[in-house]
C-alpha cells in the first residue's frame, strides 16, 4: 500500500486502563486493551475487524477516533485535505478531526434522544459543530442526508418511538454522516437488527461508502457479515492484530489458528455440514494477565514452546495478507 | 419415539391500553422425547411468549384463548397445563418436567446467593434430596457441562465466572432436576461463536445422555442447522412453514422463509448480493388481515392473500406451509 493512498496509519498503537484498587507498593495492574498495534486503513476502503468478546476492537476503533486516551504508539490521519496527527494535537485540530471522524452505534435504541424529533438528533452535529450558518441551510442539509438513507422526510418531524429497528438505525446513520465525514467507525451496527433489516442497512452502508467515497472502519464479531461488506479484514485477539488480509484472501486462506477457528466455528446452514470444526477449548483469558509468548498459546492446538515464550510479530507480505504465527508457513504445508 | 407434548391451538393476547395484542395466534405443534425443535423467528415474532406459555410463564395481563390445549406426557399419565391454576400446582411443570435455560445468564442467577446455592435450593424443591445429596448432584452436574474445578465453582457467584462457563452452570443447573422437557430460549445467543460452538456441542451429548425434548429458540438458521430435528418458522404470531430441518432449510417453500435465507450473509457464497425482505414487521396493534405476510410479500397470489387465512398445505408428508401458493394449487378454484 503506497502511503500517499492510506487515511488512517497507526504504528504501535496501545490503549491501556489502569484499574482501581492498587495495594500499596505493589505494581498498578493495568487492562492492555489494544496493544502494539500496526494498521494502516486505504482511503475509501470498507476495512473490516473482528474478534470475540474482550479482544479490544471498540477499544481500537474509539482510539482510532481520539475518544479513548491513546497510552503509546502514533496514529496519523491523512484524508488529502487535512493532515492530522492524533497523538499530538491542537483543540482546534481536533475539532476539525471531529467533523471528519465519526461513529455509529451499535443499539438504535439507546444512540437516539427519546425527547428530540428526528430532525433535532441528524441536525444536532451540524449545529454543535457550527457547520451551518443559517436554519434554512441546516434545515437544507438534514433533507439531502436523510433521502440519502432513503428516510422518509414526512418522519423528520416525529420522535424515535415511532420507528423500528431498522429505521432507527437509519436515523443513526444519517447523523453520522451529516457533517460529511472522511472517516466512519461502524461498531456493531446491525449486531441489534433482524437478519432481515440487517440485510438492508449493509446494502444502505456500502451503497453511501461508495457513493460519498467514505472510508469505513467497520467493527463486528460477525464474520459472514464482514466478509460480505467489507475490502479487507483485521482479525483481533487480545489487544494484538493476528491476521489481517483482503476479505477473500483471508476467508479463502486464513493462515492464524485463530483465524481457522473462528471461521469453522460458524454454525453451517447444512445440516450434514461435515464437522472439521477444529473446537477452541477454554475462553479468552484476561487483558489484565494476558499469558506470555503469543496470546493465542493457551487455546491453540498447534501451540509450541517457542509460542510460549515468544511473541511473534504481524509479518509483512507482498500480497497484503499479514499473519502473526510462528507456525503459519509449517501448518500451511502440512494441512 | 414417545409423544412428549401435544400444543393444539394456542392462542394468546396481552391486555395493554391499547387494546388486545395478539402474541400468539393458533399454533399448534408436538414434540417427541429426545426430538429438538426449532422455533425460529425474529424479535416480535412471539417465538419466547409460546415457549412461556408451555409453563404458563407469561405475566397476569395475559389471555389464553379458550381452545388452547397443551398437554405434557409424563410417566404417570398425561397433564393438562392450561387446568394447572395455582403456583404450587404449576411445579408439576415449572422446574419439575420442564426446565428452562434463558438467553443472558447473568441476568437469570441471583448476583448474591452463590451458584451452588441456587443450585441446592431448586433440587430441594423439586425433588426428595436432601442437602448433603443435593450438593454432590449439584456438583457432578457442573463437571458434566465440562465446568473444571466444579467443587469451587460452586461457591463462587455468578459474576466470577465467565460467560461461556455461566451459560453451563445454568445448563447444569436446568438439567439437575432430571426434566422431561428442556425449552432454550436463544442459549447461545449472548455468546461468541467458539463458546457457541462449544455450548451447541454440550446441548446435543446432553440429548443423547438424558433423551428429553428440547423447544430450541433462536433467530439464527444456522444455530437451528446444527441442532435441530425439527423446525417451526414463527412470523408475527402465527408458524407458517414447519418441518424437517433438512426440508425447511433446503427446500424453503413460504415466501418468508425464503426471504429469511436470502437475506443471510452466507460464507459460502460471497458473491450473491444480500436481498432484503422488503418494509419492517408491522406492529402487533396493526396486524393485516388474511396472510400475516402479505404487506411484505412479493408473490402474492392475490386478493386472497388479504382476505383469508391460509390453511397448512403439504410439500411433503414431513413439511407443510401455510400460504395460498400452495393451496391454490391444491384446490383451483
Amino acid at each position: 500500500m503506497s502511503d500517499d493512498n492510506v487515511l488512517i496509519k497507526a504504528r504501535d498503537l496501545s490503549v491501556h486502563f489502569p484499574l482501581r484498587g492498587k495495594k500499596m507498593f505493589a505494581e498498578a495492574q493495568v487492562v492492555r486493551a489494544v496493544e502494539g498495534v500496526n494498521l494502516d486503513i486505504a482511503r475509501s476502503s470498507f476495512f473490516g475487524l473482528v474478534g470475540e468478546s474482550g479482544s479490544g476492537k471498540t477499544t481500537l476503533g474509539r482510539a482510532l477516533l481520539k475518544a479513548v486516551p491513546i497510552t503509546r504508539g502514533t496514529v496519523q490521519y491523512d484524508d488529502g485535505e487535512a493532515q492530522i496527527d492524533l497523538t499530538n494535537v491542537d483543540k482546534k485540530q481536533l475539532k476539525d478531526y471531529r467533523t471528519r471522524a465519526q461513529l455509529i452505534f451499535q443499539d438504535p435504541y439507546a444512540a437516539l434522544s427519546p425527547r428530540m424529533t428526528v430532525r433535532d438528533i441528524i441536525a444536532e452535529p451540524l449545529e454543535v459543530m457550527g457547520l451551518t450558518k443559517t436554519r434554512e441551510e441546516t434545515d437544507a442539509r438534514v433533507r439531502e442526508i436523510a433521502e440519502k438513507c432513503r428516510l422518509n422526510l414526512e418522519h423528520l418531524r416525529r420522535f424515535p418511538h415511532a420507528f423500528s429497528g431498522g429505521q432507527r438505525q437509519r436515523i443513526s446513520i444519517a447523523r453520522a454522516l451529516v457533517s460529511n465525514p472522511r472517516f466512519v467507525v461502524a461498531d456493531e451496527s446491525v449486531a441489534a437488527l433482524d437478519v432481515s433489516i440487517q440485510a438492508d442497512v449493509l446494502n444502505l452502508l456500502k451503497e453511501i461508502q461508495q457513493e460519498m467515497g467514505l472510508t469505513f472502519l467497520f467493527i463486528s464479531h460477525d464474520l459472514s457479515v464482514v466478509a460480505h461488506i467489507c475490502d479487507h479484514v483485521a482479525v483481533m485477539y487480545l489487544g494484538r492484530l493476528v491476521e489481517t488480509a483482503p476479505t477473500r484472501e483471508l476467508f479463502n486462506n486464513p493462515r492464524h489458528p485463530y483465524t481457522k477457528a473462528l471461521l469453522s466455528a460458524i454454525p453451517s446452514l447444512d445440516p450434514d455440514a461435515p464437522k472439521t470444526a477444529q473446537k477452541l477449548i477454554g475462553e479468552i483469558p484476561s487483558p489484565t494477565n494476558p499469558p506470555p509468548g503469543c496470546k493465542f498459546q493457551t487455546r491453540c492446538p498447534n501451540a509450541i514452546n517457542i509460542c510460549r515464550v515468544d511473541e511473534p510479530k504481524l509479518e509483512h507480505s507482498s500480497t497484503g495478507h499479514e499473519v502473526a504465527c510462528h507456525r503459519w508457513q509449517e501448518l500451511m504445508n502440512t494441512m | 419415539m414417545t409423544r412428549l407434548l401435544d400444543v393444539e391451538n394456542l392462542t394468546l393476547q396481552f391486555k395493554t391500553d391499547e387494546g388486545l395484542i395478539t402474541a400468539v395466534d393458533n399454533v399448534s405443534f408436538s414434540l417427541d422425547a429426545g426430538e429438538v425443535m426449532g422455533l425460529v423467528g425474529e424479535s416480535g415474532s412471539g417465538k419466547s411468549v409460546t415457549a412461556k406459555s408451555l409453563m404458563k410463564l407469561n405475566p397476569h395481563n395475559a389471555v389464553y384463548g379458550p381452545d388452547t390445549k397443551i398437554t405434557l406426557h409424563l410417566d404417570d399419565g398425561p397433564v393438562d397445563i392450561m387446568s394447572l391454576k395455582s403456583a404450587k400446582e404449576m411445579r408439576v411443570a415449572r422446574g419439575g418436567a420442564i426446565s428452562m435455560i434463558f438467553q443472558e445468564p447473568m441476568a437469570s442467577f441471583a448476583p448474591a446467593i452463590s451458584i451452588g446455592n441456587q443450585m441446592v435450593e431448586q433440587l430441594q424443591i423439586h425433588t426428595a434430596m436432601n442437602k448433603k445429596r443435593a450438593t454432590e448432584v449439584s456438583i457432578e452436574m457442573l463437571d458434566r457441562v465440562g465446568i473444571s474445578d466444579a467443587s469451587t465453582r460452586f461457591k463462587q457467584y455468578a459474576f466470577e465466572l465467565s460467560g461461556g462457563m455461566r451459560q453451563r452452570a445454568m445448563i447444569a443447573m436446568a438439567l439437575s432436576t432430571k426434566p422431561k422437557l428442556l425449552i432454550a430460549d436463544e442459549p447461545t445467543t449472548a455468546l461468541d461463536v467458539t463458546i457457541q460452538a462449544q455450548v451447541i456441542d454440550l446441548m446435543k451429548d446432553l440429548v443423547k445422555d438424558f433423551g428429553m425434548g428440547i423447544v430450541f429458540i433462536t433467530h439464527d438458521l444456522g444455530v437451528i442447522a446444527q441442532t435441530a430435528d425439527t423446525v417451526a418458522v414463527m412470523y408475527l404470531s402465527r408458524i407458517v412453514e414447519r418441518g424437517t430441518v433438512r426440508d425447511v432449510i433446503r427446500n424453503p417453500s413460504h415466501p418468508y422463509t425464503k426471504g429469511l435465507l436470502a437475506a443471510l450473509p452466507r460464507l459460502d457464497d460471497l458473491d450473491t448480493p444480500l436481498t432484503p425482505i422488503p418494509g419492517d414487521i408491522p406492529s402487533p396493534l396493526e396486524r393485516p388481515s388474511g396472510c400475516v405476510f402479505n404487506t411484505r410479500c412479493g408473490v402474492k397470489v392475490g386478493d386472497i392473500c388479504s382476505a383469508q387465512i391460509p390453511d397448512f398445505s403439504d410439500i411433503s408428508n414431513s413439511h407443510q406451509t401455510a400460504c395460498h401458493l400452495y393451496s391454490s394449487e391444491a384446490t383451483p378454484s
